[in-house]
C-alpha cells in the first residue's frame, strides 16, 4: 500500500471522526447523537483497517470486527435507553435529561 | 452487734432505695411509713449500740462487710469503724434525723414531689452514716461525696425556680474546691504512709513523722481546706445562706445540725495530724474566731429568718473550730452535740412559723405570734435561750462556756482567741433575740395561715427538752464537775488538761454570762423599746454603710466574683475562640467550598459532559505531543 494512500485514508477517518464528535455536540435529539456515536466508532475502525493493511498484518481487520459487535451492542442498550426515556419524559431532548443533577 | 452496727446505715439506704422507683405511684401514707420508718430503725439500731457503748466506753468494734478495693498496698473495704466518737455523731444523726423526718411529713405535706424528698433524705441519712462509720479515709470520702450530692439534690429541690438551682450548685462547687484539697490531702497521706485505714494513719504518722515536720503540716492544711469547705468556714463559707433555698427540714437536718459538722468530725477523727502541726492548729482556731465574728455580725442585720439561722450555723461551728484549734477536742464534740438539738429546735421553730405565715420569711413582716402560736414560741424561745447561751439553764451555755474556758485557760490558750469568742458570744446573743422579738413581739401583722399538728409540735417538744438539759452530761468544775460526755470520749480523744484555780472559772463563767445578757439586753432596748439614743446611731451614715455590708454577707461573693468568677469567665470566652480550633474550622470551610464548585460542573446536561471529555481528551493527546520524542521507524 503506498503511503499517499495511507495518509488520505487517515485524513478520512479524522474528518469523520471530527464530523461525527461535532454532531454528538451541536445536535439534541437522542437518536442523531447515537448516529453520532456510530460515525465516530466507523472513523476508529476506519483508522484501524488502513493500518492493519500498512502493516500486511490481521490485526487491523480483527479489531474492527470487535469495533462492529460493539457497536451493535451499544446500539442495542442505547435505542432501549432512548426507548425508556422518552417513556419517562416524552421528548427524545437531551437536555430535558437533567434529573441526576446535583441539587446545590 | 456487728449485725446491728451494719443496720444502722443500711436502713436509710435501703428506705431511698425503696422510695425512688415508685415515686410517683406511692400513696403519701406509704412514703411517710418507709421514709420515717426507715431512719426510726436505724435509730432504734443506733440507740441499743450506743447503749453498750455507755457501758464499756473503751468499747472498739470493727465491722467487715465485704471488700471494696483490693489493689498492692491500697486495702478499701467496706468496713465500719464504731467507737464513743463515731458512736455520737451516729446518734445525732439518727436520732435528730428521725425528728426531723416526722417534722417533715407535716411540712411537705401536699408537695408533688413527697416521694423524691423522703429519698433524698434518707440517702442523705445513709451516706452520713457511712462518712462518720467509716473505718477508712477512702469510704469516708464516699460518705463525704455523698453528703454533698444529697445537699445539692436538696438545695434545688424545688428545681422549677432558677435561682435555687443556682444555689445548689453553687454550694456544689463551692465545697467541691474544699474537697479537691481533701482528695489531694489522701493522696500524700497514702504515699507516705501506704494505707488509708484511720486507725492505722494516726499510728502511722506519730512514728514517721516529728512534730512540725513539713509534710504533716501541707497533709493537715490539705485536709483544713476539706473541712472548712464542708463546714462553710472562711474563706468557703459563702454557699451555706444561699443553702437557705431548700425546704427547712433540710435546712435543718443538713445545713445546721449534721453535714456542716463533718468537717468537725474530720479534724476530730484525725486529731493526731493536727496534733503534729501546731501551726495549723492556730491556723484553725484563728479561722474559727475570724468566721465567728464575721457570721455573727451578718446575722445581725438579715432580714430572712432562714438567714439569720444560716448565719448563725456558721458562726456556731466558727465556735468549735476554735476548740479544735486550741486543742479542747471534747468541747467541740460536746458543742456540736448540743449545737445539733438547738439549731434543730430553731430551724423546724422557724419552719413552723413561716408555714404560719404561708410561706413568709421576712421577720419585719412578722409580729405578734406570741399570742398565735404560743406552743412554737415556746420551744422557739427555749432554742434561741440555748444559742444565746443564757447562764446556767441551757445546754448551749455550758458547752460554749467549756469552749471560752478552754481558750482562755487550757494548755494551747490564746487570750486573743477568747476575746474574739467572748465578744462572739455577745454579739449571738444580740442577733437571736433580735430574731426573736421582731418574730414573736410587737403588733401582729398578719392572720395565721396554718396552725402546726401533732406531726410538728412532737419533735419540737422533745428537742426543747434536749434543748434545755442536754448540757447538764458535762458541767464545769466550779459546779459539780459531772464529766459524763468527756469520760465517754476519752478513750477516743485526749483529755484537755487545765491547771487554774475555780475563781478563775467563776470569772470567765460570768464574763459570758455578761456577755449573753447585755446582748439580750440590747436586743430587747432595741426591737421592743426603741430606744431613741440607740435607734439615732442606727440612723448613722457609717451604721447603715455596715449594715448594707453585712447584709451581703461581708461582701464576699462579690470579692469572689471579681477575683475568681469574672476572670474565669474571660478566660473561657477568649479560649472558646482558640487559634488550632481555627485551622480545623480553615480547613473544613476550604473543603465545602470546593465541594460547592466542583458540584456545579455536574449539570447534568449530556452535551456538556461530552465536552469535558473532549477538552479532556485533547488536553492529554496534548501534552503526550508535546512529550513525545520524535522517533524513526
Amino acid at each position: 500500500m503506498k503511503e499517499t494512500s495511507l495518509q488520505a485514508g487517515l485524513i478520512l477517518a479524522g474528518i469523520l471522526f471530527c464530523l461525527g464528535l461535532l454532531s454528538l455536540l451541536i445536535r439534541r435529539n437522542f437518536i442523531f447523537m447515537l448516529l453520532s456515536v456510530e460515525i465516530m466508532l466507523n472513523a476508529a475502525g476506519l483508522a484501524f483497517v488502513l493500518a492493519g493493511a500498512r502493516w500486511g498484518q490481521p490485526d487491523g481487520q480483527v479489531m474492527f470486527l470487535f469495533i462492529l459487535a460493539m457497536a451493535a451492542a451499544e446500539v442495542s442498550v442505547g435505542l432501549a435507553l432512548i426507548l425508556q426515556l422518552y417513556h419517562q419524559l416524552k421528548s427524545t431532548d437531551s437536555d430535558a435529561a437533567t434529573r441526576l443533577k446535583d441539587e446545590p | 452487734m456487728n449485725a446491728l452496727i451494719a443496720c444502722i446505715p443500711l436502713f436509710p439506704f435501703l428506705g431511698a432505695l425503696l422510695l425512688v422507683p415508685g415515686a410517683r405511684h406511692y400513696s403519701p401514707g406509704l412514703v411517710k411509713l418507709l421514709g420515717c420508718g426507715s431512719i426510726a430503725l436505724s435509730a432504734i439500731c443506733t440507740l441499743m449500740v450506743g447503749w453498750s457503748f455507755l457501758q464499756q466506753p473503751a468499747l472498739v468494734v470493727n465491722v467487715q462487710l465485704w471488700n471494696w478495693i483490693r489493689s498492692g498496698a491500697l486495702q478499701a473495704g467496706f468496713s465500719l469503724h464504731v467507737d464513743a466518737l463515731s458512736i455520737t455523731f451516729a446518734f445525732i444523726i439518727t436520732f435528730v434525723g428521725a425528728l426531723i423526718h416526722i417534722y417533715a411529713t407535716e411540712y411537705m405535706q401536699g408537695d408533688e414531689d413527697y416521694a423524691r424528698f423522703f429519698a433524698c433524705m434518707n440517702l442523705f441519712v445513709g451516706a452520713m452514716l457511712l462518712l462518720v462509720l467509716a473505718d477508712n479515709l477512702l469510704l469516708l470520702y464516699l460518705g463525704w461525696e455523698g453528703v454533698g450530692l444529697c445537699s445539692y439534690l436538696l438545695i434545688g429541690f424545688w428545681y422549677k425556680d432558677p435561682a435555687n438551682g443556682a444555689a445548689a450548685r453553687k454550694a456544689f462547687i463551692v465545697t467541691r474546691i474544699g474537697d479537691t484539697a481533701m482528695a489531694v490531702a489522701l493522696f500524700m497521706l497514702f504515699y507516705h504512709l501506704q494505707t488509708l485505714n484511720i486507725a492505722g494513719i494516726l499510728q502511722l504518722a506519730a512514728a514517721q513523722w516529728s512534730t512540725g515536720h513539713t509534710t504533716v503540716v501541707l497533709i493537715a492544711l490539705l485536709l483544713l481546706g476539706g473541712a472548712v469547705g464542708k463546714s462553710a468556714q472562711l474563706p468557703l463559707q459563702t454557699w451555706l445562706p444561699d443553702a437557705m433555698a431548700g425546704p427547712t427540714p433540710v435546712s435543718a437536718l443538713i445545713h445546721a445540725a449534721t453535714m456542716v459538722t463533718a468537717g468537725v468530725y474530720l479534724i476530730a477523727r484525725l486529731h493526731l495530724l493536727f496534733e503534729l502541726s501546731p501551726q495549723v492548729m492556730l491556723l484553725v482556731a484563728s479561722i474559727g474566731v475570724i468566721t465567728l465574728l464575721l457570721a455573727g455580725c451578718s446575722a445581725l442585720v438579715q432580714r430572712d429568718i432562714k438567714k439569720v439561722l444560716a448565719y448563725s450555723t456558721i458562726s456556731q461551728i466558727g465556735y468549735m473550730f476554735l476548740a479544735l484549734g486550741v486543742g479542747a477536742w471534747h468541747a467541740a464534740i460536746f458543742h456540736f452535740f448540743t449545737h445539733a438539738f438547738f439549731k434543730a429546735l430553731l430551724f423546724l421553730g422557724a419552719g413552723a412559723v413561716i408555714l404560719a405565715m404561708h410561706h413568709e420569711q421576712d421577720m419585719f413582716k412578722m409580729g405578734g405570734l406570741r399570742k398565735q402560736v404560743p406552743g412554737v414560741y415556746r420551744c422557739f424561745v427555749a432554742g434561741a435561750a440555748a444559742l444565746a447561751a443564757l447562764p446556767y439553764i441551757t445546754s448551749g451555755f455550758y458547752s460554749k462556756d467549756a469552749i471560752l474556758w478552754l481558750a482562755w485557760q487550757g494548755p494551747q490558750a490564746n487570750t486573743l482567741l477568747w476575746i474574739g469568742g467572748l465578744l462572739g458570744a455577745f454579739l449571738t446573743a444580740l442577733y437571736t433575740f433580735r430574731m426573736v422579738f421582731l418574730t414573736f413581739w410587737g403588733p401582729q401583722q398578719h392572720h395565721i395561715h396554718h396552725y402546726p399538728g401533732i406531726s410538728i409540735r412532737l419533735p419540737l417538744s422533745i428537742l426543747t427538752v434536749l434543748a434545755i438539759v442536754a448540757g447538764f452530761i458535762e458541767l464545769p468544775h466550779n459546779l459539780g464537775h459531772v464529766t459524763l460526755f468527756s469520760g465517754f470520749l476519752q478513750n477516743v480523744l485526749p483529755a484537755t488538761g487545765v491547771h487554774a484555780s475555780s475563781s478563775l472559772e467563776w470569772i470567765a463563767q460570768l464574763l459570758s454570762a455578761v456577755c449573753c445578757l447585755a446582748g439580750i439586753g440590747v436586743a430587747y432596748l432595741l426591737y421592743v423599746k426603741a430606744s431613741p439614743a440607740l435607734e439615732r446611731f442606727t440612723q448613722t451614715g457609717l451604721a447603715q454603710y455596715f449594715t448594707r455590708l453585712w447584709q451581703k454577707g461581708w461582701a464576699f461573693d462579690e470579692l469572689y466574683d471579681l477575683l475568681i468568677v469574672r476572670p474565669f469567665m474571660a478566660l473561657s470566652r477568649l479560649l472558646r475562640k482558640d487559634a488550632p480550633d481555627k485551622l480545623y474550622t480553615l480547613l473544613g470551610g476550604i473543603t465545602i467550598k470546593a465541594h460547592h464548585i466542583l458540584a456545579g460542573t455536574q449539570k447534568g446536561l449530556l452535551r456538556w459532559y461530552v465536552l469535558s471529555v473532549l477538552i479532556g481528551a485533547v488536553l492529554i493527546l496534548t501534552a503526550i505531543l508535546l512529550h513525545l520524542k520524535p522517533t524513526t521507524t
